[in-house]
């Protein structure tokens, strides 16, 4: 049996205006940028994939399955700026098909910095996919598949999912293949599902590369690939980034057409179907542990964490705002609270990478600066008025005490 | 393959980057197995020729001595006897002329008009004269010698590598360092400009020492893009800071715990001083722990002076005047950030020198330095806002100093005179089998 698993990551940050120190207006994000990235992803990805899924969902009467998981942040932006766009995500929470996954609400890296932090975002996000789609999450998938034995039993301990997902890395599996259901190391109950990178990456990475051996890629061709883990594994994990369709490769690579006919030739091997994550973990049970003492994401070659806090630029920056977090919670001060955990969003520390840099390479997508050093100043300098907004704040309440 | 090269005197002798790049370039070439003859303006009662071991200059003509430069192999100079200085305008040039005869009277006491002309009979006291006197007497020289290619350095030696040129027939490289656009914006010098213009079109090939100048030269001077090639300036990492230069805070007003953020070169309208103050006194309105120097001497030193007393910020500016040598590297010690504000840089190898002494740099997106330089911070130079809000980001935080450092210094350290001198000789290679092959 080869059930295949689609995921797909749907997220924007909430980018910064140009904020300098002489600044000192609380609108720190750039809302004109914000909406015209967020309209455009909207038109060339999210609508027509969403259209496509749902009618190939309608198509197959229930046999085609898939998952998301979206971000707090782009939700936000969708009531503001596409709204059309969540009631087609309504539309597919409704088939009975769709799998929503639990995540931070900020897409934010607070599970390494406050576990409190962490887990009221977590639970925000849940509330929000519970009022949105009627659906409670009961997978998990942390920021950037950022994974390892800590996050899996803490996330086991919470009591509110039921599996997790990472990245089905080299270092972390050795021989073993990520086309099976494991155990977190140290957790009993808690499920692992690891992403194909390889099948995964041919769609999300390699689909228009003309370089590629195998370009072009047909949905046949594919199916064939999948085809082989008959009899060597339960599941392929095919996670990557929403926008890759018709964002990260473009309509005319012929990236829908390919989606339109991956269920049809994908169906027509009688041991294959799609699952959801959940499906997936009722399915199948564990083969064995796996242990990831070591923190991994799915980013760049490495799976490391060097894209966020590889710098110094980036770690000063990430424990500034961390070191805020009591401070700005005293103030109950809701758009505070709000705009400081916007901030925490894992992007505007993406954006302090000095790695690749002077390739000029993969990190730019939709970067709104021209250099790592101009994302960090930017940044700092809001966060210098955060920092001076709750003085006042804290000031006058003082006074009325 | 032998090179006949009209250029300008290598530092520590020099007022800019011309020099800079002379030097730096035709050693590199020299070490890729090439020989030069590297011709230049020299006036004979230079005070300051120690670096060059005079060989037999009394055995050559009276208008030209013949040096060997010992770290140097391969390379034969020859100077020609004149007062000719890059950057100098023509007005420049005749105070300076005014200035050697006043100060030979000085000397020699009562003298007569005559006799100061006879001793310096060669010097003309005009500028374009004085240009195409070097022109003759390169030529007679180029007569005496032998080689394969003619390359010149910037608008003046470009009549003398013309005259070269029709004499001998050997294909004529002209590189260009600066045009007239960038020193006097759009106030051009036409004599000027038609130098520069005349010599693209004469040449075989014009080498721009960036993207940016190669628009120039390309817009403004209508030269078919493919004649001109791009080879970027490179820096010298064996002219490295020397850790034992202690800089001594003495005298200066600085307070050990301030912050330096430098200006250094030429106080000209090309490098922005004016941008430079003004994004000073921005910086002061938020952060005062800090100084600014402006390192250089040039035409609008004393308006940079006065403008720094009208801002209100006359007490935190520091001016120093022209530095050389040892000085260079103190001030490079005690720097927290150097800025170039440029308003139209062709290159600036100053950055490069900055970034070498790891410190880190704001340099003007009007430069030909941006195109090869990510890990620095990049600027207009008008809008001083935006200065003023990286100047101070710098001196605030830490950890963006030090990966601006880090990574500049060794971004910095790719960018070799080796690999410019390698585009040189495959241009010539290219011209040699032009015209052999």
């Amino acid at each position: 049996m080869a059930s295949v698993c689609f995921y797909f990551q749907v997220h924007q940050p909430t980018r910064l205006r140009h904020y300098t120190v002489f600044d000192s207006q609380h609108d720190y994000f750039d809302d004109h940028k914000n909406a015209a990235i967020c309209k455009k992803v909207a038109n060339k990805c999210y609508l027509p994939a969403n259209r496509l899924l749902l009618k190939l969902i309608k198509k197959y009467k229930g046999k085609f399955k898939i998952s998301y998981s979206i971000t707090g942040t782009l939700l936000e932006q969708f009531e503001q700026f596409a709204p059309e766009v969540l009631s087609t995500f309504h539309a597919l929470a409704q088939t009975g098909c769709v799998e929503f996954l639990g995540e931070t609400y900020y897409h934010s890296l607070s599970f390494l910095y406050s576990r409190e932090e962490f887990l009221e975002q977590v639970k925000m996000h849940s509330d929000m996919m519970n009022s949105l789609f009627g659906l409670k999450p009961r997978v998990f998938r942390n920021t950037e598949l950022i994974y390892n034995n800590d996050l899996a039993a803490f996330i086991e301990s919470t009591d509110q999912f039921d599996a997790i997902i990472s990245e089905g890395a080299d270092r972390i599996l050795g021989y073993r293949s990520p086309n099976f259901v494991y155990t977190p190391q140290g957790c009993n109950r808690l499920k692992l599902l690891l992403k194909n990178y390889s099948l995964s990456d041919d769609i999300a990475f390699r689909f228009s590369n003309q370089q590629w051996e195998q370009w072009p890629l047909t949905a046949d061709k594919f199916v064939r690939w999948l085809n082989r883990v008959n009899g060597n594994g339960y599941v392929v994990n095919l996670f990557m980034d929403y926008e890759t369709f018709g964002e990260h490769q473009w309509e005319n690579t012929g990236i829908f057409d390919f989606l339109n006919h991956l269920p049809e030739y994908t169906l027509q091997h009688p041991d294959n179907d799609f699952k959801t994550p959940s499906e997936v973990i009722d399915a199948y049970d564990s083969v064995g542990t796996i242990d990831v003492p070591h923190l991994i994401s799915w980013a760049d070659t490495e799976r490391d964490l060097t894209a966020w806090i590889g710098n110094p630029m980036q770690s000063s920056a990430l424990h500034e705002i961390y070191r805020l977090e009591k401070k700005i919670k005293s103030s109950k001060d809701k758009k505070l609270i709000s705009d400081w955990r916007k901030l925490q969003t894992s992007d505007h520390f993406y954006y302090m990478c000095t790695k690749y840099f002077d390739d000029g390479d993969v990190h730019k997508y939709f970067n709104p600066y021209d250099s790592p050093y101009d994302s960090y100043i930017n940044y700092m300098n809001v966060l210098d008025n955060l920092k001076k907004r709750h003085k006042k704040l804290h000031e006058n309440t003082a006074c009325l005490a | 393959m032998k090179i006949f090269m009209l250029g300008w005197e290598f530092p520590p002798f020099i007022s800019g980057g011309l020099g800079t790049a002379c030097y730096g370039l035709t050693k590199a070439i020299s070490q890729l197995g090439t020989e030069v003859v590297f011709v230049l303006p020299k006036m004979i009662d230079h005070q300051d020729s120690t670096h060059v071991k005079l060989l037999s200059p009394s055995s050559l003509s009276h208008s030209f001595t013949y040096h060997q430069v010992e770290e140097i192999k391969n390379v034969k100079i020859k100077t020609i006897d004149s007062p000719l200085q890059p950057y100098l305008t023509p007005q420049q040039y005749s105070k300076k002329i005014e200035e050697i005869i006043h100060k030979k009277r000085f000397f020699t006491g009562e003298v007569s008009y005559n006799d100061v002309n006879k001793d310096n009979a060669h010097y003309s006291g005009d500028m374009f004269t004085e240009v195409r006197r070097y022109a003759v007497v390169a030529a007679e020289l180029a007569t005496k010698e032998d080689f394969d290619i003619i390359h010149a350095h910037d608008w003046m030696t470009y009549p003398a590598a013309m005259a070269v040129a029709s004499i001998t027939g050997k294909p004529l490289v002209v590189h260009i360092h600066s045009t007239e656009f960038d020193r006097s914006g759009e106030h051009v010098n036409q004599p000027i400009y038609d130098i520069e213009r005349k010599g693209f079109h004469a040449a075989e090939k014009v080498i721009a020492v960036s993207y940016f100048t190669r628009n120039t030269v390309t817009s403004r001077y209508s030269i078919d893009g493919d004649k001109v090639e791009v080879v970027h300036n490179g820096i010298d990492r064996s002219l490295n800071s020397d850790s034992n230069v202690n800089w001594a805070l003495k005298h200066t007003g600085i307070e050990k715990e301030e912050k330096i953020v430098l200006f250094l070169g030429r106080i000209t309208m090309q490098k922005g001083p004016e941008y430079f103050l003004r994004a000073a006194k921005k910086v002061l309105d938020v952060y005062d722990n800090v100084k600014f120097v402006m390192a250089g001497s040039g035409d609008l030193m004393h308006q940079s002076v006065e403008m720094a007393v009208n801002l209100g910020i006359g007490s935190k500016v520091l001016f120093t005047g022209f530095l050389r040598g040892d000085d260079v590297q103190r001030i490079y010690k005690m720097a927290d950030l150097f800025v170039m504000p440029s308003v139209s840089e062709p290159f600036g190898i100053v950055p490069l020198e900055a970034l070498n002494n790891d410190v880190p740099v704001i340099i003007s997106k009007q430069s030909g330095v941006s195109e090869v330089l990510t890990h620095v911070l990049k600027v207009d130079f008008w809008d001083v806002d935006e200065i003023a809000n990286k100047v101070v980001a710098v001196l605030k935080y830490p950890s963006l100093k030090i990966s601006l450092q880090n990574h500049g210094n060794f971004e910095a350290s790719k960018l070799t005179w080796k690999n410019s001198a390698t585009k040189c000789v495959e241009i010539y290679k290219q011209l040699l089998c032009g015209a052999y092959c």
